[in-house]
């Protein structure tokens, strides 16, 4: 058995290290250098400057948006799911839009939420008239929303179908309401799930830079965009690496904060 | 179960998938307007399809990027594969752990921040950017996915079945290509797939690690929206939302096929 083990372990082992170690490894050794190459605290310094603080507080709370109005919308969807006749037809037909490229999904909107695109021309019709959609909060958000929803979805709809139906039936023989089995029982059991959406919408949501780009035209600035900007225009990768340092000091937090699932019950 | 929904969740749920499948159909709509915009429908057309299958250079970017997606999830599948066995392996539950924790990095770091590390990587090992720096960023990320799509079927399989292998005379080698990869053949099936679909549908890290001559679609289309909207886009996309659903359907048959199969040998204590 022992000899097996190494010969598994090896190439395993030495991908994981080259390719996840070393590039971390890589981006914080970074973050100490200005675009010069000498050694420096600046960038750290330089993010702690109104600008970037500012940044980073947008970046959160634009995240927490986006999260907030995902779980708002998932929750009921995934809640009536289960409950709908051909659930399996149903739950397919949610995950089949996240397997269109995030890219096409996102120039839809430039379409329909274009001056003269569909939402405008409904707008038009209503009597509201033409607004401007496209490149404001609200279409930022929204597109965000739209993109993330099946990511909070399943989780949710995962932990809805777990829970054993005679626990619901025991509650509801003891005599409580059914918003009252809902809110002392079904929403307790799920938060496993609501807690696992809302890590995978909030994380990506912090470093958007792609919709933030198309849809928000550069109005909302995160610092997803940040890091691409420096790395990939400014050239300056030290701060690029700086902000990117932060923001996986902060993913750890929340992951510590969330996860505590795999602390509890390790895969065995 | 007597739980049935009222009018008002099926309006839901309803206005719920209008509102999911509306840009898909929005744009698959105006592929065919002959006024090359996304608003006034002028009438039917097929340029803009012919104009796409006459783009030898976008059909380049869609096969680069098929390639790409092929063949990372290819060697990530292997590679994912042999990360399981090895996780699997493992005795001691800190070392397990730890190992499981690395493997989730990935999965859970941002793109942005893949791609940026990625970039750094490449360029202090002195590797061009382009189909290689691509294809080894793709594979990285695909990995970990596949680890987790076959680790839960390797716990399950019961260690009597190799047992009896061993008993019966068959060589390690043996043990693995006739019992072990069998056995996880779901697992690995499902690891392939959502490596392709992580690959075919990544933004982000390949828009930070490819060069100047090397482009994949979604870089494509990110380039071409920003600067307004291009018919043969919404044409492309006609052609991908088809091909998705294809593959989709594919899939959901496949596994569905493959989970009625009898599960033997799956037997917990």
């Amino acid at each position: 058995m022992t000899r097996t083990r190494n010969l598994y372990l090896i190439p395993y082992a030495a991908w994981m290290l080259l390719f996840v170690a070393t590039p971390i490894v890589l981006i914080v050794y970074n973050s100490f250098f200005d675009v010069e190459g000498h050694f420096t605290w600046g960038n750290f310094e330089k993010f702690l400057t109104p600008v970037y603080l500012r940044m980073t507080f947008n970046s959160f709370w634009y995240a927490f948006l986006i999260t907030a109005f995902s779980l708002l919308v998932a929750y009921p969807t995934a809640y009536w799911l289960t409950r709908a006749k051909h659930k399996q037809l149903w739950l397919l037909l949610i995950i089949v839009p996240s397997w269109i490229n995030l890219l096409l999904k996102t120039y839809a909107f430039i379409g329909l939420f274009g001056t003269y695109g569909f939402v405008n021309a409904v707008f038009e019709a209503v009597g509201i008239g033409t607004r401007q959609i496209l490149f404001t909060d609200f279409s930022f958000v929204f597109v965000s929303v739209y993109i993330f929803i099946p990511f909070m979805i399943l989780p949710i709809y995962n932990a809805l179908e777990e829970i054993n139906p005679s626990l619901l039936y025991a509650a509801r023989d003891l005599g409580a309401s059914p918003w009252m089995a809902f809110r002392r029982v079904v929403f307790p059991l799920t938060l496993e799930g609501v807690k696992a959406g809302c890590q995978a919408v909030f994380i990506p949501a912090l470093s958007l830079f792609m919709i933030t780009r198309l849809i928000a035209g550069n109005r909302v600035v995160t610092l997803g965009t940040a890091i691409e900007q420096h790395f990939l225009v400014t050239q300056d990768w030290g701060m690029g690496s700086a902000i990117a340092v932060l923001l996986i000091i902060v993913m750890a937090v929340i992951m510590l904060m969330t996860g505590t699932r795999g602390a509890r019950n390790p895969v065995r | 179960m007597k739980m049935k929904n009222g009018k008002l969740a099926n309006v839901y749920l309803v206005a719920v998938f209008v509102v999911l499948y509306a840009p898909i159909f929005y744009l698959m709509v105006y592929s065919f307007n002959s006024a090359g915009t996304m608003h006034g429908f002028e009438s039917f057309t097929l340029e803009w399809y012919e104009e796409v299958f006459q783009d030898t250079r976008l059909l380049i970017i869609v096969l680069n990027t098929v390639v790409i997606a092929l063949l990372s999830s290819a060697i990530s599948t292997i590679l994912g594969v042999i990360g399981a066995l090895a996780i699997q392996r493992v005795r001691k539950l800190r070392q397990r752990n730890s190992l499981l924790a690395m493997n989730n990095v990935l999965i859970v770091s941002p793109d942005v921040i893949i791609g940026a590390s990625f970039l750094i990587f490449f360029t202090m090992l002195g590797i061009q950017l382009g189909f290689t720096s691509v294809l080894l960023s793709h594979i990285a990320f695909s990995v970990p996915i596949v680890v987790l799509m076959v680790l839960p079927k390797l716990q399950e399989m019961s260690p009597t079945l190799i047992d009896a292998a061993k008993d019966l005379g068959a060589s390690s080698w043996g043990v693995l290509t006739k019992v072990i990869l069998p056995f996880l053949r779901p697992g690995i099936f499902a690891g392939f797939f959502m490596a392709l679909t992580y690959s075919l549908d990544d933004f982000a890290v390949t828009f930070f690690v490819t060069g100047n001559g090397y482009t994949t679609l979604s870089v494509e289309i990110y380039s071409r929206a920003r600067q307004g909207i291009s018919p043969s886009i919404n044409a492309l996309s006609t052609l991908i939302f088809l091909f998705t659903i294809t593959l989709v359907l594919g899939y959901y048959f496949l596994t569905r096929r493959t989970s009625r199969k009898p599960d033997w040998g799956v037997v917990q204590p």
